[in-house]
């Protein structure tokens, strides 16, 4: 069970609290992780990565155990503790804009 | 029971503005969507109670909501603008080359008659349909591939396709506005386009100030009597044409100013139309810091100011060019929406005004509907 945490706007969208808990099959990477995260919530779709390039928007950051994992590759492996489940995927809004 | 239904975007959230025909006393209703820009709203003339909304972020994209109920509740429905095939460059603010990318919705046009067909005006500028009521969006392809979309160059506030306006005369009629391109008018459902541009003069803007696009059109508006008369306020210079868009002549006359954004025609008199001087394209503001609404009762040239109920001082607010909307009642009720968050009534066609709310965030957006 891996475990993401949302920041207040996608969790207003989707209608969840500040964590939701997925199902990945897998290697787990970002890009899994993010795939699992739209099947589940399809309304979520296009607001972290952009429909046409996949790129993460531009003021979007990914944190996990304390490390930012931003600009790693999308197929990179998680932290293991993500992949146990001991560690949330947090999903960011960067402080950005007044 | 009359009732009037004022649909408000702002930069923080959507509000819902309600009143009887009287229109003195408002309801408010929101924030819907706090914290999210809310670029334009519009009820579908074919079912009143369903309207769409975009909603869109500097963080988060792009989203569009669906109300089925009036707005009371929404949800989010498709949400990608792909453009069709290699989406090809546009001229940036440099004169480079600039591949063109899909930013965010401006405004939203329902069809006249099927709630579930809505036309999109976008940013980087180009026109997208959905038939599904929003379930999927496609783009209409001939408008960038009209051949001078590669020359179009964005305008201080982006490349935003702005002003969608259907001809209820004819469904396969379409014009739409550009800033900084100019406008189009489709004569086959939007299949193929033609620039209609001609009498536009942008001195000091462009190399050639006659030249075919790459003018910085505000906004433009018809009366749906007579849909081949066009008015149209430009960047400078407020405009109309009686030939649907082939050739347009100045009608600034005894403006303070020709700088603004919004105008709109009055709903029984399609000779009455009214803008909202702006100071110039530098401070964005009314002259004098008075705000005033203009009215022309003879199609433009001759202006007389309307601002009993305004500010009369110390007002530095701007009227976005989707911020004005007219409602269909007898007297036709006028409002506008501004910058510091008021929004404007006047249900006497312009001869006084009240403010409905005065302090929203800034005012994108503001449509009416009368509903029966």
């Amino acid at each position: 069970m891996i475990r993401v945490v949302l920041p207040y706007h996608l969790r207003t969208l989707a209608g969840v609290g500040a964590e939701v808990t997925l199902d990945v099959a897998g290697p787990i990477t970002r890009e899994a992780v993010l795939d699992a995260l739209e099947a589940q919530y399809p309304m979520l779709r296009g607001t972290i990565r952009d429909h046409v390039t996949r790129q993460r928007r531009p003021f979007l950051r990914f944190f996990a155990c304390l490390q930012d994992l931003s600009n790693e590759p999308p197929d990179a492996p998680l932290p293991e503790e993500v992949a146990w489940g001991a560690e949330p995927f947090y999903i960011i809004g960067a402080l950005a804009g007044g | 029971m009359t009732q009037i239904r004022l649909l408000v975007g702002t930069r923080k959230g959507a509000f819902i503005l309600t009143s009887d025909g009287k229109r003195q006393r408002w309801n408010v209703d929101g924030p819907h969507f706090g914290g999210w820009e809310i670029y334009h709203l519009k009820g579908s003339p074919a079912d009143p109670n369903r309207i769409y909304a975009s909603q869109s972020s500097g963080w988060f994209g792009q989203m569009i909501q669906r109300s089925n109920d009036g707005g009371k509740t929404w949800a989010p429905v498709g949400n990608k603008f792909a453009y069709e095939g290699d989406a090809g460059t546009h001229l940036w603010y440099d004169g480079t080359p600039h591949p063109w990318e899909f930013k965010r919705v401006w405004h939203l046009e329902p069809s006249l008659t099927d709630p579930d067909t809505v036309y999109a005006g976008v940013e980087d500028a180009a026109i997208f349909r959905t038939t599904d009521g929003g379930g999927s969006w496609h783009e209409l392809p001939g408008l960038r591939g009209h051949g001078s979309g590669k020359f179009w160059q964005p305008g201080a506030g982006g490349m935003c396709l702005h002003t969608i306006l259907l001809d209820p005369s004819d469904p396969r009629r379409m014009f739409i506005a550009i800033s900084a391109a100019g406008a189009f008018r489709t004569d086959d459902g939007g299949q193929s386009w033609r620039p209609i541009n001609k009498g536009l003069k942008s001195q000091y803007v462009l190399p050639d100030p006659d030249a075919e696009v790459g003018h910085c059109v505000h906004r433009i508006a018809m009366h749906r009597s007579r849909p081949n008369v066009l008015f149209m306020q430009k960047h400078w210079d407020v405009l109309r044409s009686d030939d649907a868009g082939d050739s347009w002549c100045e009608v600034s006359g005894n403006l303070p100013t020709d700088f603004g954004f919004v105008i709109d025609v009055h709903a029984h008199e399609p000779e009455t139309i009214y803008v909202v001087p702006i100071k110039s394209d530098s401070e964005h503001y009314p002259p004098d810091g008075k705000l005033r609404v203009y009215r022309s009762r003879t199609g433009g040239n001759e202006w007389e100011p309307l601002d009993k109920g305004l500010p009369e001082r110390d007002c530095y607010v701007n009227v976005l060019r989707d911020a004005m909307t007219i409602d269909s009642l007898d007297a036709c009720g006028v409002y506008f929406g501004t910058t510091g968050g008021q929004v404007y009534a006047s249900a006497d066609a312009g001869d006084s005004w009240q403010p409905i709310v005065r302090d929203l965030p800034p005012v994108v957006s503001v449509e009416v509907q009368t509903l029966a």
